[in-house]
This record gives structure tokens, C-alpha cells and sequence, in this order.
């Protein structure tokens, strides 16, 4: 009875343990999960009875070190299956180990670093950039309005506090707001989308807030998963990817599609690659969505606008509801290089189109010049989605009530910024472009420096926070990084983290094609200190190779 | 074998399927409880197998024609979308909210209508009905948002503390960088000693706090920890009836079994134990219960429960294997002479270690209500007792993928369990503000009990707790005829029919679930008192007319 049980837990070891491997994996592993899901399943839900019962008999004859014990209600044999099979490396094993590093310095134990420099996320004041005035004074007069009365605020700032408080319920950023947001906020937003897209209309209406994009990206996934067995949503994704995509995937039970970005080619993606993913995957799975995130993360890439055209054109062709993860579109550094959001290429690819292609585009307030994360500010625009099923994401997202109002007005800020006859304007652009520069020589820099350690190879990163560079690990590392029952670059990593206090995420955890490692570091910290990171990581990896050749 | 899958796989088998397990469910429980059963229905099983072929397996479907017009079908449809969203029901938000809001516009464009203007009492929304801020919360927020106004000498002393404290424990020291996911430390430290002191000492871990986006959020993941299994083992959860709609969305969305229990309307909405077996034992039928939800003061019905009822919840929870869900976000809204709130965790603590040590237990609380009413912030917190450490590290990773809770409701979460202490700058005004509040709750809870008794038709328990009335409303079988003729829940036509005729919005009973054959409506009592003494008398009005109408 007892090895039943155990046998349960085996099997599960195994397929998780699947999704752990690298690149080529990661797509088998789809395959894998998709014919295994269902008799996994049912072989979970037997097994579960049985324990259930046996653990009811033998409550107390069950011990553990000695100790009878009772079984828990919630085991990791009995939990939901699918949450054990997200995986989210952002925040992964290597912040975990990260953060105790953390503390043993506080407790002043002996370090070959004085401080951890945790360039594993896209954080960027917690990497010190500093807030925008003119948004943080808004949100303070928004908190305690008695500010109002306070005449150190500029005026074009009381008036946009005065706006959103009035779009308030009781005029208190503490009221709930409309579920899908505040209706001036959605206004602002399809007005700020407009301007974007040189002219062509936004609808309010299908503006929705959301917290974080975060949220409305796992928001729209569910409501496209269905279907069983073969039958099961597939969604393709980028390799590398966000690793939001995955875990979300992963915690809906769809099955990930994963086409590669072509590293050669400055991470392009080519409609080929699209293709063969998509026609692999219909042998085992429904493909009804094509993920797309541009500027790239953790890649980087800037996608041009012919590039767009002919994903549209895939999508339209191949019937695939397309989402676009645009929430780096004010960060473009590389020359040449300019960021097209898809509804305006859509758009501009006329009726045929833009009436029929159905799409969801994704922005947030925590990434661009603004960085902030905290306030879990974002908002989606759906195109050409079926009233009904509006109806039913409308229907869905009230049953949480509403995304954070300050967030909300926080997002409102970033699409309605100082007009230039306003009093903030010019303090506004100042500090605006000042990061965006700042960002834009951080990009260069990280590039060039890379490129002169041998075994690392970068392409430019021409757009996002992140570089993703491409790192040659000796066969004896491999072998090593084996023993110790890690994936090379996460043993790489690791190692990186306990000689130099420095974390990154290893390419794994975003996928990666069979054989090649990487990593992703943000570009974020003040130039001085991305310098001393850059050498930091140049010399360790010298080191590395030469401890392993 | 293509056809013998699509036969086995088609949504419309899905559909039926599902259709199955509620008729089943709905057989089991007793008492027909109509969230469940009324979407799938919507969409025939004609219209499915014409999507299916139009839309299976992505292949393109260039030339079906819909009235003559040539047209190829959407990707995402109401019939190839996910179907267990579509069988989420949330009411607090629901048709009635929809109507309300057209209404209001309609008013702006100077549309006439028997009533000036719209009064909102669908939801525990202080703020909107005219609260005031508790002004130190708003002053800390205000200087954590804008640190240049530490400098400004306005602000009293204890709030700049309290913001400098916020503001060291976040990166960069700003609100906008991300938080831990579990939530700041520093701020998991202080609901950790709040827990302690509101629980006479029974110590609490800061590494079982984990903050969250409101308390909806914590709830949903929670629920989402528990389920598994298929078919007869699915994962079951016992929810009382009438509930807060959250937990019925959430379980029709994760495809779990809702197995309720009904709470005594006659000895004042108090929950009985020997219910709560009928309803397990039943369910054991057909699922795998897991899990047992308690909402404490009660939404909507507000009952604050005994610490003896409360023991016995535990003592059975404990025999039958139960996960103990504690919703304690109404914890300071307690107005009737002789309750008071007790926490689960408390009486799980003080009934010794062998309960103390076993029961699974998480607490959920919320800066959203009590007399904050802070719900745009979405700040919230969860407790987690005896959880397995294994379960522990999957829930901190599942956490981390939403990156973390708003950090703006987590500072804000602070200040409610860290509020001015004797001797600061601020206590005085705090607590003056905070017991204006509390004491004008109490007030309105006492004043609408009373109204609405007055009224034939009408029985209305004592609001012993929480923001909301939950009366009990006689509707003729005339009006239920005419409901049914319209294809509406008869007390739905009686709300639907009050927003029309007097601007107000309520939630239908049918919408948390009642009794069959027993109608009732939820009502906020957090108008100001003259704004509700005006409302109560006018839904006075329209029973009465509606009464009159329908005999």
C-alpha cells in the first residue's frame, strides 16, 4: 500500500524533472505532458483514494523519525499538480540563496564582497534610479489631499490629482473602482495609445486595467485555455522567453509551444521557425495563440516593422489569437532600431486585417523610465475580441474587484504626462531622458564589455533592461555542474553568486537552445557600479574556464 | 480516430459533462443553489458542434456564411473559451451593477427618472459612501510617496517615522521597486506582532505571514493550493450558504466541487454542526472535501460567531480532516452587546497542542474593511498554521510569479497593524477618527435592523457584525410567476425593479444563495446615517408598493 504511494510520487518526480532540462527538452516536455496529463491524472486520483482511505486507518500509526504523526491535509502528493509544475526562475533557487547571502553579511559573516548586487530582475529603483517627480508628487496629493492646499505643488500636478479624485468614489483613492478601471484612466489610456499609433482610434471600452501586466497576460491565457488531451490549448511562445509565459502555462495545464529566437541573427524571429513549431505542435495539441514580446526579454531584440507584418500575416493565416507583451516600448537604444506596436502595423495592413485579427497588447508602469514595480500599475487593449467573450473577461476580472487605484492613477501619470506649456514639463523631460540616455550607454557598455571576454558572446541589446550573453562552459564544468546535480548555467550562476555576490538567472530558466548557456543580467545599476559588475563577471568567468579546462 | 476523438474530446462532451456534475451536485446538496446551473445552459449544444467544426484544430474556415454574409468564425468564442470561466458567478458585481451604472449615465445626460440620483449599496465600499481616510494612514502614504515632504513640518513626527521605516525596508528605498513576494519583511514583522497582541500572546511566525493583493487574492491561491483529483476525488470545499460570492467565482473557476452548508437564518445566521455533517457526509459521495471556509463576522449575513461554536468548527475540522479557512476580515466590525470577535487561530491555540499542532489553519485579513476601508490599496494578509513545509515552498514560488503584492497596500497594511501608540503625536486624532467610525457603524447597524423589521414583508436579523443587512423579503407568488415569466430570480425582478424605481442598488439574495423558496437581498449599512435613514425608508416604500402590486 505504502509503495503505491510511492510510485504516485515517482512518476511525478518524473515529469516535473523533465520540464527541468534545457531548450529542445523544454518543447519535448510539452509533448510529454500533454499525452501524459490525462492518464497521469487519472492514475493521480486513484492513488489518492486509496492513500486517502489507508491514511484515515493508519492516522496514527504513521511515524516519522520516530514520532507518530498524522498526516497533513495538504501534502505535496495531494496539492494541485499544476502549481507543482510552474517554475519561475526570475525569483528562483538563485534569489532564494541570494537573500540568506544577504543576511549572513548582516550577521557580519566573512564574505569574499562587502554587498550583493542582485541584478537578477528588472528592478529599477531598487537599483537606485530615481522616481519622476512630477508622478510621485501626484500620487502624495492623491494620498492626502489636504496637499492641496500646500503651494510647493506645481499647479499642472494639483490638477491631475484633482482629476483622478474626482473619478474617485467619494473622491478617495481608497474607494473600489470599476473593475475593469477608472473610467477617466481608460479615456487617458486609448487617447495615449492613439497618439502612439499616429492616429488610428482606441476605444476606451476595450482598455482594461490590470495589476502589473502581469495579471491581464495570466487573465487572457485563461480565458483561451479549453479543450482536452489533443484537444488542449497550445500557446507558442518565444524561447528564450519571460518566464511568466511558462509558469502560467504550466499553473492553466495548456500546453507551451515553443518556437526559437534565432541567436545569430540578433534574436530575430522568423516566421520558418514559426511554422515548424506550429505544425509540430498540432500533432499533439490545439496551437490557438501566438505570444510575441518585443522589445525582447531577456533578449533584447527590437523587432522591425516587416517582422510584425509577417507575424500578423501568420497569425491571420494560421487562425492564432496574438499577444503582445509590449511593456518595454519606451526602451530602444540601438540606432536604427524603433519600436512598432502591433495594432499600428495592424492597422496600417489595412481591413482585411485589422477587422479580423484578434489581439491583445500588454503595458505596465514598472519598466520604460518610470520603473515602478511597486505600484503594480498595467493595462491591456483587446482588438477584435468577441462581444461575448468580453462580456466574460469583463465578468472575470470583477470578480477581484479592481487592480490597485494607485497604480491605476499612477498609469493614468504615465499616459498623460506634463504638456509642454505646463509647469512640470521641462523638470519632467529632463529626468525622462536622462534615464532613457543613462539606459541607452548602459546598453552599449554591457555589450562591448562582454564581447571582450572570450567564451562570452552578447549581441546588442537594443532595446528591454536586459543582456542575455551567450557563455562557452568546458565539458569538465558540465560534468561537474552534473555531480552536483545542477543545470550547468545555474552551477555557473551559483558559483558567481557565492565568489562575487552577484546574482543573475541562468538561461535555463528562460529556455535556451540544447547545448547553449546563458545568462540574463539587467542593465539597471548606475553606470559606475555596471562597470564594476561587467569586470566583476569578466574576471570570475576567466577564472571559471581556467578552473575548469 | 480522429472522429473517435472528437467524439470523446468535443466541447460539447466537455459541456455536457459538466453539465452532469453540477445536476449531480445540485441533487446531492439538498437545496438548489441557481449560481451554479444557469451558464452552461446558455449555449445550446447545436451552437457548440457548429463551432467545433468551424474552429477545431485551428484549421482555417474561410466560407461560413452567418445571414448570407460570408465569414470566418473568431479563435476565442464563447464556445472554444476556457468553461469553467464561463460558470463563474460573482453578483456583488453582477447584471444589477450594470444596470446601476448605465442608469448614472443615463442621469448625466439628463434622462428623467423618478430618482435624482444613484445610491450604491451593492458593496462594503466606505470610502465611496463618504468615509473619511484615517488622515495618519494617508499622511504616511503621502510622505512615503513623496519623501521631500519629510523635510516639511506639517507632518507630525510619528508619521515621518513610520515612513522612514517603510522606505529603509524597500529597494532603493521607494515604493515603486518590487517587494519581496511574500511581502516586505519588516512589514511581515509587524503583522506578525499585531497577531500576538490581538491574541492574548499565542506567538505568530513572520515566515507564515504572506501579504497579498487584497484578501481575494490570498483566498484564491489558497484554493488553488488545495485542488486535485478528478471526478469522485476531486477536491471538494464546504462554503457556507449564504456566502460571500468570491468563494463560489473562485471554486467554478478552479473547477473544485462547492459543497454547502446552511447557515440558521432563524437563530440568527449561527452555524450548527450537525449541518455542516449532513452537508460532508453527502459530499463524500461524490467528491474529496478538503477544505472548510468560515467567514467571521459573516458576509453577508453578519453574525459574529461564539468562541464556542468556533471550538466546535475546529474539533470537527480536525475529525474530518478538514482545512480550516479562517475570512476574519470584518474582525473589527463587531457592534451587538455581548459578541466579540474571536480568532480562529486564538481558540485553535488555547484548545492545546493536540489541536494547536494538527489543524491546518489560514487566516485571512484585509485593509479593505473594519474602519479603514482602504479597498482601493488592495492591501491584505495571510497566516498559514501547520501547513507542510513542502506545501510551504510551493505556495512562496507559486507567490513569486505575480512578482508581489502593490507595495503601496502593503505600507498601508503596516500602519493598520502598527497604528500611533500612546505618547506619539498622532494617537489622539487616530483614535478620535477610528471610534467615530466604529461607534457610527454600530449605530447604523442598530438603525437598519430596526427599520426594516418595521416593515410587513421584511425580517431582518440583528447586524451583529460585518457592513451588511441580509434581510429576509416575502415575495407573493404573483411576483414569482412574473419573475419566472421573465426568465429572472424572483428576487432579482424585486432589485432589479427597486433600481429602477428608486435609484438603489442591492444584491439579489440569490446571488450569495439562500434556501429555496426564501428570498432575501444584501445591503450595506455603511451609508452616513441620514443618507441611510432616507434609503431605509424608501426600500420601506418600495416593498410596500411592491407588496401591494403583486397580491
Amino acid at each position: 500500500m505504502n509503495s503505491e504511494r510511492h510510485n504516485c510520487q515517482l512518476e511525478l518526480r518524473g515529469a516535473g524533472g523533465e520540464e527541468k532540462n534545457t531548450t529542445l527538452i523544454h518543447f519535448t516536455s510539452a509533448c510529454t505532458a500533454a499525452s501524459l496529463c490525462p492518464p497521469l491524472s487519472l492514475l493521480l486520483c486513484f492513488r489518492t483514494t486509496t492513500t486517502t482511505k489507508i491514511k484515515k486507518k493508519k492516522m496514527s500509526q504513521q511515524t516519522v523519525n520516530g514520532v507518530p504523526s498524522r498526516g497533513k491535509v495538504l501534502t505535496l502528493d495531494n496539492m494541485n499538480p499544476n502549481v507543482k509544475r510552474v517554475e519561475y526562475a526570475v525569483r528562483g533557487p538563485i534569489v532564494q540563496r541570494a537573500v540568506q547571502i544577504e543576511k549572513e553579511l548582516k550577521e557580519g559573516v566573512k564574505k569574499p564582497f562587502s554587498e550583493v548586487i542582485k541584478a537578477n530582475i528588472g528592478d529599477a529603483h531598487a537599483m537606485g534610479q530615481k522616481p519622476i517627480t512630477f508622478l510621485r508628487q501626484v500620487l502624495a496629493l492623491c494620498s492626502y489631499p489636504e496637499l492641496l492646499e500646500d503651494n510647493k505643488f506645481p499647479e499642472d500636478a494639483k490638477k491631475r490629482a484633482k482629476r483622478i479624485l474626482q473619478a474617485c468614489g467619494g473622491h478617495s483613492i481608497g474607494a473600489y473602482s470599476a473593475s475593469q478601471g477608472i473610467e477617466c484612466v481608460r479615456q487617458d489610456v486609448a487617447r495615449y495609445i492613439e497618439k502612439r499609433d499616429g492616429g488610428i482610434s482606441s476605444n476606451p471600452d476595450n482598455i482594461y486595467l490590470s495589476t502589473g501586466a502581469s495579471d491581464a497576460i495570466v487573465t487572457m491565457l485563461k480565458l483561451l485555455v479549453c479543450g482536452e488531451g489533443r484537444d488542449r490549448t497550445g500557446v507558442m511562445i518565444s524561447i528564450p522567453q519571460y518566464p511568466l509565459y511558462s509558469a502560467a502555462l504550466a499553473d492553466l495545464g495548456a500546453v507551451q509551444v515553443s518556437y526559437y529566437l534565432d541567436e545569430d541573427k540578433c534574436w530575430s524571429l522568423d516566421v520558418a521557425e514559426l511554422r515548424r513549431s506550429l505544425n509540430a505542435a498540432r500533432q499533439h495539441c490545439n496551437p490557438r495563440v501566438l505570444c510575441i514580446i518585443n522589445p525582447g526579454n531577456p533578449t533584447g531584440q527590437v523587432q522591425s516593422r516587416q517582422c510584425i507584418e509577417d507575424v500578423i500575416r501568420f497569425a491571420k493565416e494560421e487562425h492564432l489569437f496574438l499577444m503582445a507583451d509590449e511593456v518595454y516600448q519606451d526602451n530602444v537604444y540601438a540606432e536604427g532600431c524603433k519600436f512598432h506596436s502591433f495594432k499600428k502595423v495592424l492597422f496600417e495592413m489595412g481591413p482585411e486585417y485589422s477587422s479580423t485579427v484578434e489581439m491583445a497588447s500588454f503595458h505596465s508602469t514598472s519598466k520604460c523610465y518610470m520603473g515602478e514595480c511597486g505600484f503594480r500599475g498595467g493595462y491591456m487593449e483587446i482588438i477584435n475580441m468577441d462581444p461575448e467573450v468580453k462580456a466574460q473577461l469583463t465578468k472575470l476580472v470583477s470578480v477581484r474587484l479592481c487592480p490597485p487605484v494607485p497604480g491605476q492613477a499612477l498609469l493614468d501619470l504615465v499616459v498623460n504626462p506634463p504638456q509642454p506649456d505646463e509647469p512640470s514639463y521641462t523638470t519632467f523631460m529632463k529626468e525622462r531622458t536622462v534615464v532613457l540616455a543613462d539606459l541607452a550607454e548602459k546598453a552599449r557598455l554591457t555589450e562591448q564589455i562582454f564581447n571582450k571576454v572570450p567564451g562570452i558572446t552578447c549581441n546588442p541589446v537594443q532595446g528591454a533592461m536586459y543582456t542575455f550573453p551567450r557563455i562557452t562552459l568546458s565539458q569538465k564544468a558540465i560534468d561537474k555542474a552534473k555531480e552536483e546535480g545542477q543545470v550547468p548555467d545555474m552551477f555557473y550562476c551559483m558559483k558567481l553568486l557565492e565568489e562575487e555576490g552577484i546574482c543573475l538567472v541562468p538561461g535555463s530558466g528562460f529556455g535556451q537552445r540544447e547545448g547553449t548557456f546563458h545568462f540574463r543580467m539587467t542593465i539597471l545599476p548606475p553606470t559606475e557600479k555596471l562597470k564594476v559588475v561587467l569586470h566583476k563577471i569578466s574576471e570570475f568567468h576567466l577564472r571559471f574556464t581556467q578552473e575548469f579546462s | 480516430m480522429s472522429a473517435t476523438r472528437m467524439q470523446l474530446l468535443s466541447p460539447r462532451n466537455v459541456l455536457l459533462l459538466s453539465q452532469g456534475r453540477n445536476e449531480l451536485f445540485a441533487g446531492c446538496s439538498g437545496a438548489r443553489v441557481c449560481s451554479l446551473t444557469s451558464h452552461p445552459l446558455s449555449s445550446s449544444p447545436g451552437r457548440a458542434l457548429s463551432s467545433l467544426s468551424a474552429t477545431r484544430r485551428g484549421l482555417p474556415k474561410e466560407k461560413m456564411s452567418e445571414n448570407g454574409v460570408s465569414s470566418r468564425a473568431k479563435v476565442l468564442t464563447i464556445d472554444t473559451m476556457n468553461p469553467t470561466v464561463k460558470k463563474v458567478e460573482y453578483a456583488v458585481r453582477g447584471p444589477i451593477v450594470q444596470r446601476a451604472v448605465e442608469l448614472e449615465r443615463e442621469l448625466s445626460e439628463g434622462i428623467k427618472k423618478p430618482f435624482a440620483e444613484v445610491i450604491k449599496a451593492n458593496i462594503g465600499d466606505a470610502h465611496a459612501m463618504g468615509q473619511q481616510p484615517i488622515t495618519f494612514f494617508r499622511q504616511v502614504l503621502a510622505l512615503c510617496s513623496y519623501p521631500e515632504l519629510l523635510n516639511d513640518s506639517t507632518f507630525p513626527e510619528d508619521a515621518k517615522s513610520r515612513a522612514r521605516r517603510i522606505l529603509q525596508s524597500c529597494g532603493g528605498n521607494s515604493m515603486g521597486s518590487y517587494s519581496a513576494s511574500q511581502g516586505i519583511d519588516s512589514v511581515r514583522q509587524d503583522v506578525a506582532r499585531y497577531i500576538e497582541r490581538r491574541d492574548g500572546g499565542v506567538p505568530c511566525d513572520p515566515d507564515n505571514i504572506y501579504l497579498t493583493t487584497g484578501a481575494s487574492d490570498g483566498i484564491v491561491t489558497m484554493l488553488k493550493l488545495l485542488v486535485c483529483g478528478e471526478g469522485a476525488t476531486r477536491t471538494g470545499v464546504m462554503i457556507s450558504i449564504p456566502q460571500y460570492p468570491l468563494y463560489s467565482a473562485a471554486l467554478a473557476e478552479l473547477g473544485a466541487v462547492q459543497i454547502n452548508y446552511y447557515l440558521n437564518e432563524e437563530k440568527c445566521w449561527s452555524m450548527d454542526i450537525s449541518e455542516l455533517q449532513r452537508a460532508l457526509d453527502e459530499a463524500r459521495r461524490h467528491c474529496n472535501p478538503r477544505a472548510l471556509c468560515i467567514i467571521n463576522p459573516g458576509n453577508p449575513t453578519g453574525q459574529v460567531q461564539s468562541r464556542q461554536c468556533i471550538e466546535d468548527v475546529i474539533r470537527f475540522a480536525a475529525k474530518e480532516r478538514l482545512f480550516l479557512m479562517a475570512d476574519e476580515v470584518y474582525q473589527d466590525n463587531v457592534y451587538a452587546d455581548g459578541c466579540q470577535f474571536h480568532s480562529f487561530k486564538k481558540v485553535l491555540f488555547e484548545m492545546g497542542p493536540e489541536y494547536s499542532n494538527t489543524v491546518e489553519l489560514v487566516s485571512f485579513h484585509s485593509t479593505s474593511k473594519c474602519y479603514m476601508g482602504e479597498c482601493g490599496f488592495r492591501g491584505g494578509y495571510m497566516e498559514i498554521i501547520n501547513m507542510d513545509n513542502e506545501v510551504k515552498a510551493q505556495l512562496t514560488k507559486l507567490v513569486s510569479v505575480r512578482l508581489c503584492p502593490p507595495v503601496p497596500g502593503q505600507a498601508l497594511m503596516d500602519l493598520v497593524v502598527n497604528p500611533p501608540q500612546p505618547g506619539e503625536p498622532s494617537y489622539e486624532n487616530f483614535i478620535k477618527e477610528r471610534t467615530a467610525t466604529l461607534s457610527a457603524l454600530a449605530e447604523k447597524a442598530k438603525l437598519t435592523e430596526q427599520v426594516l423589521n418595521t416593515v410587513q414583508g421584511i425580517s431582518c436579523n440583528p447586524v451583529q457584525g460585518a457592513m451588511y443587512s441580509f434581510p429576509r423579503i416575502t415575495i407573493s407568488a404573483k411576483a414569482v410567476k412574473e419573475a419566472t415569466d421573465k426568465g429572472q430570480q424572483p428576487d432579482m425582478f424585486y432589485c432589479m425593479k427597486m433600481l429602477e424605481e428608486t435609484g438603489i442598488c442591492l444584491v439579489p439574495g440569490s446571488g450569495f444563495g439562500q434556501k429555496d423558496g426564501t428570498y432575501h437581498f444584501r445591503m450595506t449599512i455603511l451609508p452616513p446615517t441620514d443618507k441611510l435613514k432616507i434609503l431605509l425608508n424608501k426600500v420601506k416604500e418600495f416593498h410596500q408598493k411592491f407588496t401591494q402590486q403583486y397580491t
